[in-house]
């Protein structure tokens, strides 16, 4: 469970602009626990009459709505009650494996991963080879899933100037998160290598490859030191 | 049919966006000016949310291969059908082989930056997860899921369509629902989650200040230039879902407007957001242009979005009524 009292803690809602409202656990760690409660509490909200989406974050949740409600206060309260009463739904999925080229030309930022965390490389691919990482959520770009689990060893603040664009199967290091890109794009994470998998197509149903509740697990092919 | 003769990029099907796919990660995207697009649609006796080219770079030219009703709505580009000049927000009738020019953007006072072309029964494009717009991000949605090119060709989906109802027009919402502060084009702001964290020195400058729309902004986002924003403390932010409009301020304290191909989560302290009912006012900001912002609550956000629906159905009844007359004229 999670280290912190949830229903002592108040969570936080904010509205973002008239279009929908974000739901926030307290604190600012990212615990699996919590994100099990905020499954539950996604699929309890997803089903309301005035929410379009129920989106989880990283500990929070977003709920698109289909038109702005009057006055807040009902929907805050019925959230804040679901969320009380949410207990952890525990997800478990299907595993998916990727075989991943660390360091060489798909891994240009590997040798800043060593620079910061003074681990070799060995290290730094052990460590992040190991985990089993759980999907928490689905965000930024088609197909992108949100990992729970890296190692906070590895951990490597973003960069300072973004990368213009990284390809698809960029396998990366964000603060103390990674993850794998799923279509080329600008990013601000350390890409340490690179993996071969289509994590969306749109001529499917559903088009994402993994849904919160699913795993990844890097199995190292190779080492380019 | 209609043919796209000009080179110049950026030019994109959209429609009012892509809803209901956030859970895979899938942004909106749809028309940076939704109100234009749906105005079109109107004037043609479309569905609001029919899929129209939306044009933010000019000059723009367009080949028709068969008779079609359209609407241009948005940026005023002294368009002209062969050598006949239209007036914008107005519906025309072209004939097999007319080539449509859209102009530079011009007016005073308020100039918007993009154009749409609508057509009857909307640009026919199959609908990708329920929307026809384009997803740059992935190369899907629109057509072949990337901006327009020269020598493409888009279908209009219902070519009979307002054949018989063309020449005519309506009275842009810039003029009919005004928004202007110290004669600077002027947005709502509803403050967010990160708003208190702001100094009240800076929460004081946002709200007086110009914020000029620097040429890094586009589709994705605007970068706006002004006094930089410093924040109290620093908040360490765990990834969380956002919508277009979310005023994001990044480590150096210049905000970044989050617009309609932006991605569908973020990790950067917010602000505050542009009110759904005015996003449209920034998406046709012009580079260079100044823009103010004014500090609003829920209430006034809603009921500024209730006045611009009750303004798109009171086009709606106009144009039926019109519609209607025109058809039972020659009848």
């Amino acid at each position: 469970m999670t280290p912190t009292h949830p229903v002592a803690m108040p969570p936080t809602i904010t509205p973002l602009g008239t279009s929908a409202l974000l739901f926030e656990a307290p604190g600012r760690e990212m615990a699996l626990g919590t994100q099990q409660r905020m499954w539950a509490l996604a699929r309890e909200a997803g089903g309301w009459p005035e929410v379009r989406e129920a989106v989880p974050g990283m500990n929070n949740l977003m709920l698109s709505l289909v038109r702005p409600p009057r006055v807040l206060r009902d929907i805050e309260a019925r959230l804040r009650a679901a969320w009380a009463a949410a207990e952890p739904l525990p997800l478990e999925g299907r595993v998916v494996e990727l075989p991943v080229v660390y360091g060489g030309a798909g891994g240009p930022h590997l040798a800043d991963v060593v620079a910061h965390t003074g681990l070799s490389v060995d290290e730094i691919v052990e460590r992040h080879s190991t985990p089993l990482y759980p999907v928490y959520a689905l965000g930024s770009h088609p197909g992108y899933c949100y990992l729970g689990g890296m190692d906070p060893r590895i951990a490597t603040p973003r960069r300072k100037v973004p990368v213009l664009s990284i390809p698809a199967g960029a396998v990366s290091i964000g603060g103390a998160q990674t993850g794998v890109s799923a279509s080329a794009g600008p990013s601000g994470w350390n890409t340490i290598g690179s993996t071969v998998m289509r994590f969306f197509d749109p001529a499917q149903d559903p088009p994402a490859l993994l849904q919160p509740g699913d795993a990844l697990r890097f199995r190292v092919e190779k080492v380019i030191r | 049919m209609i043919e796209i003769l000009s080179a110049s990029a950026l030019a994109t099907v959209q429609d009012l966006g892509r809803v209901g796919a956030l859970q895979w990660g899938v942004g909106t995207s749809g028309a940076m000016d939704p109100l234009a697009l749906a105005a079109g649609n109107v004037l043609l006796g479309n569905d609001d949310g029919a899929a129209a080219i939306e044009v933010p770079v000019f000059p723009f030219q367009v080949r028709f291969s068969e008779d079609l009703a359209f609407a241009l709505t948005g940026a005023d580009c002294a368009a002209r059908l062969d050598d006949t000049p239209l007036m914008p927000w107005w519906v025309a009738q072209a004939r097999a082989g007319q080539v449509l020019t859209l102009g530079l953007p011009q007016g005073t006072g308020w100039r918007a930056s993009r154009a749409y072309l609508c057509v009857a029964g909307g640009v026919d494009v199959p609908a990708v997860l329920g929307s026809r717009s384009t997803q740059l991000r992935g190369d899907f949605g629109g057509h072949e899921g990337r901006a327009l090119r020269q020598g493409d060709v888009l279908r209009a989906a219902a070519p009979g369509n307002g054949r018989h109802a063309s020449g005519f027009g309506l009275l842009p919402p810039a003029l009919a629902l005004p928004l202007v502060l110290d004669g600077v084009p002027a947005m709502r702001v509803l403050p967010a989650a990160e708003y208190a964290h702001y100094t009240e020195a800076s929460r004081a400058a946002f709200w007086a200040g110009e914020w000029k729309i620097t040429a890094q902004s586009d589709r994705y986002g605007y970068r706006l230039a002004g006094t930089a924003l410093e924040a109290a403390d620093v908040v360490e932010m765990r990834s969380h879902g956002i919508v277009p409009g979310v005023i994001q301020v990044p480590p150096g304290g210049q905000p970044i407007v989050q617009m309609r191909d932006a991605q569908p989560s973020g990790g950067y302290p917010k602000l505050g957001t542009v009110i759904e009912a005015d996003l449209w006012r920034l998406g046709q900001a012009p580079i260079g242009s100044r823009v103010r912002f004014i500090e609003t609550d829920w209430d006034a956000a809603v009921a500024a979005l209730e006045q611009t629906h009750a303004w798109l159905a009171d086009a709606r009844r106009l144009a039926d009524l019109y519609r209607r007359q025109r058809e039972r004229t020659r009848a």
